[in-house]
């Protein structure tokens, strides 16, 4: 079953909040066959048994696939999101994941590290106050999330296209994979990784980043939705294969660039 | 562009003399039923993830079943949508259908013709000829359209297409605009399917032609 749900170490199942539920698909349900109405009506239209889930699903997830390859294309690395001055940042700005603020992995800082793998030359892992003392870069962007909302908020750290020329990483290498504290995680492209506004987050409106926001680390890119902004992240892989992501691999398109 | 040198250009696209529809625009427009069906019903389940407004759309006529279904769904169909719109508008503007048919439009006619339909006067005799309240809904209903794939493509790609999204203001006012030419799109459905309900050859020209 392509579908099914890996469970999330150290996140109680039951605790899951509104606010993930809303994108949270009942298992007892395929999610095609829920437009029943719709389905119905276009299946006496066409005359052909379109309701058939197993072929819907491939046929959507292939199309899928297809507008992963037409975004790639779109995508244009010099092409910066626009960014906005301080006095429209959204406050607060919204804490948003499928579990609830109290749920938020709470990492200690002195023993967090930001592990490097892959296709990489230095392997060393990252410390925080080594990360701080890297040249800081600054972004107010807007935020938008899969579910349609935005807000717009002020990030600060460290450009991540200069810490993979730094660690020596082979920038050829298709992916980049993000292992997140509580079992989230997320692959994104090389260009991707490379464009001047993705960002090692350390900071939000120029104060550490608050736990809600992903302390100590997250990956910011404004060209991509939020939930390829993954939070409290503890790895990072630079790699040629697609390790999918949280999302990604319960239907959610893969590329997801703004 | 012009459309005076085109005027007796296609003849495979030209419909034969008694056709009212020629079979392009049956084509493209059950294409488009089709893909209608499928962009507002994947649309109102993703609406329901972040509503705009004070309700949601019940999911009996959502499509997609929860909002990563509605996704794909929404996704797949708009190039459904978009190739048979472009088609159609390159169709009616090359064979000259759009300006024979839709134009010119003038508003003392609006309003007489409107006044006719309203009392229930209005002569549904010759379908190959628009009243001109008609030819208002339809260029209405194409420049709709229009507006529905350009907020909708400011609303999937507000950094790469930005100079789009600014041209409806932002990416938030862009979903208003998105969601305003739906609820134009359905209410003009509905009026569109009530008088083909209404004016039952209609729907047979639209289906066998004549």
């Amino acid at each position: 079953m392509p579908r099914q749900r890996k469970p999330i170490p150290g996140v109680d199942p039951k605790l899951l909040i509104k606010d993930a539920a809303k994108l949270l698909p009942e298992p007892s349900r395929r999610f095609f066959l829920r437009g029943a109405v719709s389905l119905g009506a276009l299946a006496a239209l066409s005359g052909c048994d379109i309701i058939d889930g197993d072929t819907s699903e491939s046929t959507l997830r292939a199309i899928s696939t297809f507008n992963d390859r037409v975004q790639a294309f779109l995508f244009n690395p010099n092409t910066l999101a626009p960014e906005y001055p301080e006095s429209m940042i959204t406050r607060p700005f919204p804490f948003n994941a499928y579990y609830s603020e109290d749920e938020a992995p709470d990492i200690d800082a002195d023993k967090w590290e930001l592990e490097i793998g892959g296709l990489v030359d230095n392997k060393k892992s990252w410390t925080l106050p080594e990360l701080n003392k890297l040249p800081e870069v600054s972004q107010i962007t807007r935020h938008v999330c899969v579910e349609g909302w935005s807000a717009i908020g002020s990030w600060q750290g460290v450009k991540l296209s200069d810490f993979l020329k730094m660690i020596g990483a082979d920038t050829r290498a298709k992916y980049v994979w993000f292992q997140c504290a509580e079992g989230y995680s997320n692959t994104i492209d090389m260009p991707t990784a490379l464009h001047p506004q993705t960002q090692l987050t350390l900071k939000f409106d120029h104060q550490t980043l608050p736990r809600a926001y992903g302390f100590p680390m997250k990956i910011r890119i404004p060209t991509k939705l939020g939930f390829k902004n993954p939070k409290y992240v503890t790895a990072m892989w630079v790699q040629n294969n697609d390790a999918g992501g949280y999302w990604e691999n319960q239907g959610y398109n893969w590329f997801s660039g703004l | 562009m012009s459309v005076e040198t085109t005027d007796h250009l296609p003849l495979a696209v030209e419909a034969p003399h008694g056709v009212i529809h020629p079979w392009w625009v049956r084509v493209t427009h059950w294409v488009n039923v089709l893909a209608m069906f499928m962009m507002i019903g994947s649309g109102w389940q993703i609406y329901d993830a972040s509503p705009l407004f004070g309700f949601v759309f019940p999911r009996e006529v959502a499509l997609g079943g929860w909002l990563a279904g509605a996704l794909l769904w929404h996704f797949a169909a708009m190039w459904l949508l978009v190739v048979n719109g472009a088609v159609y508008i390159t169709l009616g503007i090359l064979t000259g259908r759009f300006r024979r048919k839709l134009f010119p439009i003038h508003p003392g006619d609006v309003v007489r013709d409107l006044l006719a339909a309203l009392r229930g006067s209005l002569s549904h005799e010759d379908l190959s000829a628009y009243n001109a309240v008609q030819k208002l809904l339809y260029v209405g209903i194409i420049f709709t359209g229009i507006v529905i794939v350009a907020s909708g493509l400011s609303i999937w790609k507000p950094v790469q297409f930005q100079w789009l999204t600014s041209f409806f203001g932002d990416y938030n006012t862009a979903r208003y605009v998105h969601f305003a030419a739906m609820t134009a799109i359905v209410t003009f459905l509905v009026v569109h399917v009530t008088l083909a309900v209404l004016v039952p050859k209609s729907l047979r020209a639209m289906i066998i032609g004549r």
